[in-house]
């Protein structure tokens, strides 16, 4: 059942981002692009999913998951460096081709060559993350 | 196009209703770079079915449609290696470090006014920004 719902999730998910737009590099990259030709399709997108997912977390409220265990623990206050440093280098990315990991993922059948090149570049990255951390940490420890 | 903000629309509470979806059945957050991340380095192993799942649905279900549909490349990501190369390895470095992207920190989190969720977005909507404008109207490369 977790298997199914998760892949339900999924679909959703990449019909979501389909229909919606984010899938097409040239219009995240409008969104992002305020000097120029702005797309607000994004704000949209965003404003769309956040509406289910607040009532979703109310939901969560005094109640368990319908397959077993818990909900995610509240959210952590502290900040960090990873947490800055980590979303300014995913944001430089994001803006150079216009893919997120889950637009990525989505139109990797349909998106061509350059899709999976992003993909596979995206995965090596994700590999180097520990080590990257690590050394960030000390950095940060001896500043 | 003046129609776009509407299939947003639609596709954004598509995309919520699949979040609501993951968490309220199996009790997880919809981070896309979660998901693929614990893969790749281990972390997820215990519940590596769920998450391939979820992955199945989300690399299968556009792959139906697109081919329903007739759907082909129209050349709209860059072709360029280098670029591509990059913003893979920033995207995926950026978003372990900062343990979520645009579905975990941006919808999920900011759904739940997570003030980490919050802080990580507007630090990649202002580094994406800054960065379009740099490579598009000063480099001109992209």
């Amino acid at each position: 059942m977790r298997t199914l719902f998760a892949a339900i999730s999924g679909g959703l998910f990449g019909t979501g981002l389909m229909l919606s737009g984010m899938t097409d590099t040239r219009k995240v990259q409008g969104w992002l692009d305020v000097f120029g030709n702005w797309d607000p399709t994004l704000a949209f997108v965003m404003g769309g999913a956040i509406l289910p997912m607040a009532v979703a977390w109310a939901l969560t409220r005094d109640r368990s998951p319908l397959l077993g265990g818990s909900f995610p623990a509240a959210p952590d206050p502290r900040l960090g460096h990873n947490l800055v440093v980590g979303s300014v280098l995913f944001g430089m990315g994001w803006g150079l081709v216009g893919l997120c990991p889950g637009p990525a993922m989505a139109s990797l059948s349909y998106g061509g060559p350059s899709v999976w090149i992003f993909t596979l570049a995206m995965l090596g990255g994700m590999l180097l993350a520990p080590g990257v951390r690590t050394r960030l940490d000390v950095m940060a420890s001896a500043a | 196009m003046p129609m776009d903000w509407i299939y947003g629309l639609a596709g954004g509470l598509l995309i919520g209703l699949a979040a609501a979806v993951f968490l309220l059945a199996n009790g997880r957050i919809m981070g896309a770079s979660g998901i693929i991340g614990g893969l790749v380095d281990g972390t997820g192993r215990s519940n590596a079915a769920e998450r391939l799942a979820f992955l199945g649905g989300l690399v299968g279900v556009p792959m139906v449609i697109a081919l329903l549909m007739g759907f082909v490349p129209d050349g709209a990501v860059t072709a360029n290696p280098l670029l591509l190369g990059a913003a893979g390895l920033l995207v995926g470095v950026g978003t372990r470090l900062a343990n979520g992207c645009t579905s975990g920190h941006g919808v999920c989190g900011i759904s739940r006014l997570s003030l980490r969720g919050i802080v990580a977005t507007c630090f990649y909507i202002a580094a994406g920004g800054l960065t379009v404008v740099l490579f598009r109207h000063v480099l001109g490369v992209i």
